[in-house]
């Protein structure tokens, strides 16, 4: 059920002396989000859907545009280091998890260092394993706004699409995408979106419930990698929406809060 | 004063078209790209270049971009290496490699060669590279200046500590240093070149290299100037003009009639403004945020938004004929800026001395006619510069103190004895252009 009142209070958190901005929101057992590669969408339907039974609380991350750079960061793992230390920290070990896209990624990374980090994880989209067919859209060739387009399987049959980054329709707006890819760039360049040991690492995840969810059109990371994921952890589902690009938050607003509600129940 | 001559080495051959549905000549396919042709270009390359030593240049000068049409020179050293052997007295300037693309010591090693085979003719330059460059060897732009930074650090104590030594920095990890090449007779004079950048005039004035301006605005290097002037003052020696360079297009002919017809084989494909779109441009991570915020706005712009001037808002039908109409339209305009000076030597000059005068740099290169221009034209134009332009530019050089980078040291002047500095650019000349 939609919560169109839910308070979003943004807070900041001192980590290995850097600030990381940080937005929390509704009540209930905690959700840890993972923004993906162009950074926090900003505030959309299905979190207020959410947030009427759940605390959900949004990272953002290092170099994108709201927290600021960390300079020692240069990949997925150091993030991934970075963050098990921040939910030690905010007493969130054991919470559950959602990572989108490159943030699906880090939460896998993860994963793959410590199974019991989270209690359950779902990861929508996820970058971070080479796709066995088709290729990662590079997130370098195009202005932002091109690639935000790609992202949905039908502009037209999306309603939120133009809530997405806050519009996109001013020159601030349209920086922090910018600035999201540069932070992209700075974590993820080469090999693009994908670290080729985690497939193995996976391996090692025992027991903890994991949900993938794809858009079988999903233009951005092709389905293909979703099947991978599902063979690299074995205690992970596959879920694929169909109609749906590789935004099933907004293509398919109440059927992705109700496979949230069914995976982190 | 310092002269030297510069062209892109450009591919002659893609259909125009292409590279206007492209909006871009980085981008376009290496289909186009045959190379019996390219074999034919480079050589006739090097037979203009010999010949600008014959006529008289103190140098040529020489760039590097990878993966289009709009320049041959993938691989400058490789060129430069060539120049070295078959020339005999000009200098050899790269403007510049890019360090962030390169592996450090290995360039350390090509250019040291190239200086001792020409037995000290090198002039090195530094660049961070186009955006596209960082695109097109896969360089992460994000680590760009860290990597520009370090790469050039690397490589002064590559040419002057003796080895093996061992290295590890950031970007870059060495466990034996020890190049069996050294630059002729110590680091080689250095310039950097530039379009606007101010943070690139500071650093250049705190290394004491001479700072090129690629054909920026007279108003806008006078600024610069200053600023690299300031700089120098505050770490307490006074900029000269050996400190100096400046980038002019100056395309002669016979007459006017034909020096405006071929004039405009620079603006085929759209021109200098049409070398890589915004995006490859200026690559995530590439710039600083005050670029990035610069770049929001471009991306905000409809026409840039939609690919090109003449296309359609939806980005998808480019009107060649209507982008190359607006592309000509700019011709007269670049003229009347100063961008490009089209003309007989004797309507270019004054127009020279103008720039003399107001700049006082000690390096002047000339961008040579280049683009779909033939041979015998390029060489026409070759001779009317060595033997009706550079005489004239080197008496007024003599008759405006305007010494080059070999004749002072960067760096060696002393401020005045009441601590202010002398000023480096004569104002006067701007109110009278």
């Amino acid at each position: 059920m939609a919560n169109t009142s839910t308070k979003w209070k943004e807070e900041t958190v001192s980590i290995d002396g850097s600030e990381l901005s940080i937005v929390r929101g509704g009540e209930g057992k905690p959700i840890v989000i993972f923004h993906g590669e162009l950074g926090d969408p900003g505030r959309l339907g299905w979190q207020s859907d959410l947030a009427s039974s759940r605390e959900l609380i949004f990272v953002r991350h290092p170099g994108f545009g709201i927290s600021p750079n960390i300079k020692w960061l240069k990949s997925i793992r150091d993030l991934a280091g970075l963050y098990a230390q921040l939910l030690r920290q905010m007493g969130l070990e054991g919470a559950d998890v959602i990572g989108f896209s490159l943030g699906g990624w880090i939460a896998a990374e993860m994963a793959a260092a410590n199974d019991s980090i989270f209690g359950k994880m779902v990861l929508v989209a996820p970058a971070g394993i080479k796709p066995p067919e088709g290729e990662i859209r590079d997130l370098f060739v195009d202005p932002p706004i091109k690639y935000v387009a790609a992202s949905v399987n039908d502009v037209g049959k999306t309603p939120e699409f133009d809530n997405l980054y806050g519009g996109a329709t001013t020159p601030e707006q349209i920086e922090l995408l910018v600035d999201a890819q540069a932070g992209t760039a700075n974590l993820a360049w080469q090999p693009y979106m994908f670290n080729p040991s985690l497939p193995h690492l996976l391996k090692g995840v025992n027991g903890l419930q994991t949900t993938v969810i794809w858009g079988r059109e999903d233009a951005i990371i092709p389905l293909s990698a979703g099947t991978a994921y599902e063979a690299a952890i074995a205690s992970a589902k596959l879920v694929v929406f169909d109609d749906c690009g590789h935004y099933p938050e907004v293509e398919q607003r109440e059927a992705f809060v109700d496979q949230i509600n069914s995976s982190l129940a | 004063m310092h002269i030297s001559n510069f062209t892109e080495r450009p591919y002659i051959g893609v259909p125009e078209d292409e590279i206007i549905m492209n909006d871009s000549f980085f981008g376009v396919s290496n289909k186009f790209m045959d190379p019996k042709i390219a074999a034919e270009l480079h050589n006739r390359y090097f037979d203009e270049k010999l010949f600008m030593e014959e006529v008289g240049f103190d140098g040529v000068m020489l760039n590097e971009h990878h993966g289009t049409p709009f320049c041959m020179g993938s691989v400058m050293n490789v060129e430069a290496a060539i120049l070295a052997r078959i020339t005999k007295k000009m200098k050899i300037a790269l403007m510049g490699n890019p360090l962030p693309v390169a592996d450090p010591l290995r360039l350390a090693e090509e250019l040291a060669e190239i200086d001792m085979i020409s037995r000290g003719r090198l002039i090195s330059g530094w660049v961070r590279g186009a955006g596209s460059e960082q695109l097109a060897n896969n360089i992460n732009p994000a680590h760009n200046r860290e990597r520009f930074n370090e790469a050039h650090d690397f490589i002064q104590q590559a040419w002057t500590k003796d080895g093996p030594w061992r290295y590890e920095g950031n970007h870059y990890h060495y466990r034996h240093v020890n190049p069996w090449a050294k630059p002729y007779d110590g680091v080689p004079e250095c310039w950097i070149p530039g379009l606007v950048s101010p943070e690139t005039v500071v650093w250049t004035a705190q290394q004491k290299y001479t700072y090129l301006a690629l054909g920026t605005f007279l108003d806008a290097s006078v600024e610069l100037w200053n600023l690299y002037a300031d700089n120098a003052a505050e770490a307490g020696w006074q900029a000269g003009p050996e400190c100096f360079g400046y980038l002019q297009r100056v395309f002669v002919a016979d007459t006017e009639e034909i020096a405006q017809e071929i004039g405009k084989a620079w603006l085929h494909g759209g021109g200098q403004s049409k070398f890589a779109r915004p995006e490859w441009m200026f690559p995530p991570g590439y710039n600083t945020k005050a670029a990035n915020q610069r770049l929001a706005r471009i991306f905000m712009d409809p026409e840039h938004n939609a690919i090109m001037p003449g296309t359609d808002a939806a980005g998808g039908n480019i009107h060649v004929e209507e982008a190359r109409r607006r592309t000509m339209e700019t011709y007269e305009p670049l003229q009347e800026l100063g961008q490009i000076m089209v003309g007989t030597p004797k309507t270019v000059l004054p127009r020279i001395r103008n720039i003399m005068e107001t700049l006082r740099p000690g390096v002047f290169v000339i961008f040579q006619i280049e683009g779909p221009v033939s041979h015998e034209m390029s060489m026409r134009s070759i001779e009317l510069l060595g033997k009706e332009v550079l005489p004239q530019m080197r008496e007024w050089a003599k008759e405006l103190d305007l010494p080059g980078p070999d004749e002072v040291k960067p760096g060696s002047r002393k401020l005045p004895a009441n601590g202010i500095r002398d000023a480096v650019v004569n104002l006067s000349s701007v109110a009278a252009q």
